[in-house]
């Protein structure tokens, strides 16, 4: 195996895992781009914790504790972290519960709800509870990079990285933008 | 009335009738720049700062500057477009402006004037401020957390339509969009969906009801067209007694 690979780590917080379905949307192109790459922890291998990675890719916004810790463990290993995504840059569709009370949120969907049969707030300690609002991530940690889209395409993800694995500064803004 | 009078706007010489403020007269010579509350036909409000050009050491908004003969103007400078975009961020974060769930989403200038000046983030935290919806009228909805206040609703209202159907009420960070009814609702007023105001808002601020979703992806204005392109071809229709 080349040992000069560079090392990616993704995860998904307060995402729907659009934006790695995107990622795989390169199709064909990924068996070129695993030549050049492996990848550390992510949904994709069964790496349970972050190594020293070069890439740090990151979808969703942050909503709940595990988020925080994962992001933070992210950002310790990760040499440049990319925030992919609307959720992981402004919040995206899961922040407008940010115009709600939160524990009106909780009661509306456990305890209301329709065909609620044992009304109550989930309070197992193995869960991790949710923030008093959805935040970008670059509210928690510091970022590197950001790639725009609901969810980028996967050509906005060869642009992103095919700099990056050459160790130049990627131009994302000179791609066709979208936000959506 | 001379008509050999000119400006300079970053190095194109451009002819100007006395009267005309710069950005009358960069738009008529087919010169753009950046604006989200200017339209022609309507009087300038000044308030979006987009428009901010320099001119001898000072920088002043093009759609309120009258221009002078012999004026240097600078526009399309990096230091321009980066304050350009720290104002389109600072849009972006007071307002709920996510995109993936609005309807204007691609046919959208504050979304365009982003896409132009390639911002990539918010930068700024966001505020998340919740602001009220009115959905009384039965053919127009008024979402008032993507609204930045450009008033060009209440310009277009006032102006073109006769109604004065709105105003911006409310200081600093709470100043907010309101119909003027007793009631406070779009709906006791005289509001139609043939209004110029109905139409003219350049956000996902007022909605014509159950319009949403029609134009597929790749066929929305901002799919087709950059904001430059459609800011040199915008015309007011003239109003009707004229």
């Amino acid at each position: 195996m080349n040992k000069s690979k560079i090392k990616i780590a993704t995860t998904s917080l307060a995402g729907c895992f659009g934006c790695h379905m995107s990622f795989l949307d390169m199709d064909e192109r990924l068996a070129g781009l695993l030549e050049q790459v492996e990848f550390d922890r992510s949904p994709f291998t069964d790496i349970k914790h972050c190594g020293r990675c070069d890439i740090g890719l990151i979808e969703g916004g942050v909503c709940n504790a595990e988020n925080v810790h994962v992001l933070r463990e992210f950002r310790t290993h990760c040499k440049i972290l990319v925030a992919m995504g609307a959720c992981a840059i402004n919040g995206g569709v899961p922040a407008m519960r940010n115009y709600f009370d939160l524990q009106d949120c909780l009661e509306e969907v456990y305890l209301r709800g329709t065909n609620v049969t044992h009304p109550r707030i989930p309070d197992d300690p193995e869960l991790p509870l949710l923030l008093d609002k959805v935040y970008p991530v670059s509210e928690i940690v510091p970022v590197d990079y950001f790639l725009p889209g609901c969810p980028p395409s996967a050509d906005a993800f060869l642009q992103l990285l095919q700099p990056l694995l050459i160790g130049q500064k990627p131009d994302i803004a000179s791609i066709r933008l979208h936000y959506d | 009335m001379t008509t050999n009078d000119t400006i300079r706007i970053d190095d194109v010489e451009i002819p100007f009738t006395p009267g005309q403020t710069i950005m009358e007269a960069a738009l008529a010579a087919g010169q753009y720049i950046p604006h989200l509350c200017h339209y022609p036909g309507l009087p300038p409000s000044g308030n979006c700062r987009l428009c901010v050009v320099e001119t001898g050491n000072r920088s002043v908004a093009a759609c309120t500057t009258p221009a002078m003969a012999g004026q240097q103007i600078c526009s399309d400078t990096p230091e321009l477009n980066e304050a350009r975009k720290a104002i389109t961020q600072m849009l972006f974060v007071e307002g709920n402006h996510i995109c993936p769930s609005c309807e204007k989403t691609g046919n959208c200038k504050l979304q365009a004037i982003a896409y132009h000046l390639g911002m990539l983030d918010e930068h700024f935290p966001q505020f998340y401020q919740r602001r009220e919806i009115d959905a009384s009228h039965p053919d127009i909805l008024l979402d008032r957390s993507r609204c930045i206040l450009c008033d060009l609703c209440v310009r277009a209202s006032r102006d073109v339509d006769q109604k004065n159907v709105f105003a911006i009420a409310g200081r600093g960070t709470d100043a907010h969009l309101i119909a003027n009814s007793s009631s406070g609702k779009l709906a006791d007023t005289s509001m139609a969906v043939t209004d110029l105001a109905a139409r003219i808002c350049p956000v996902g601020a007022i909605l014509i009801k159950e319009q949403g979703y029609q134009v597929p992806i790749g066929q929305r204005i901002y799919d087709r067209q950059t904001i430059r392109e459609t800011g040199l071809q915008e015309q007011i229709a003239k109003p009707p007694q004229e």
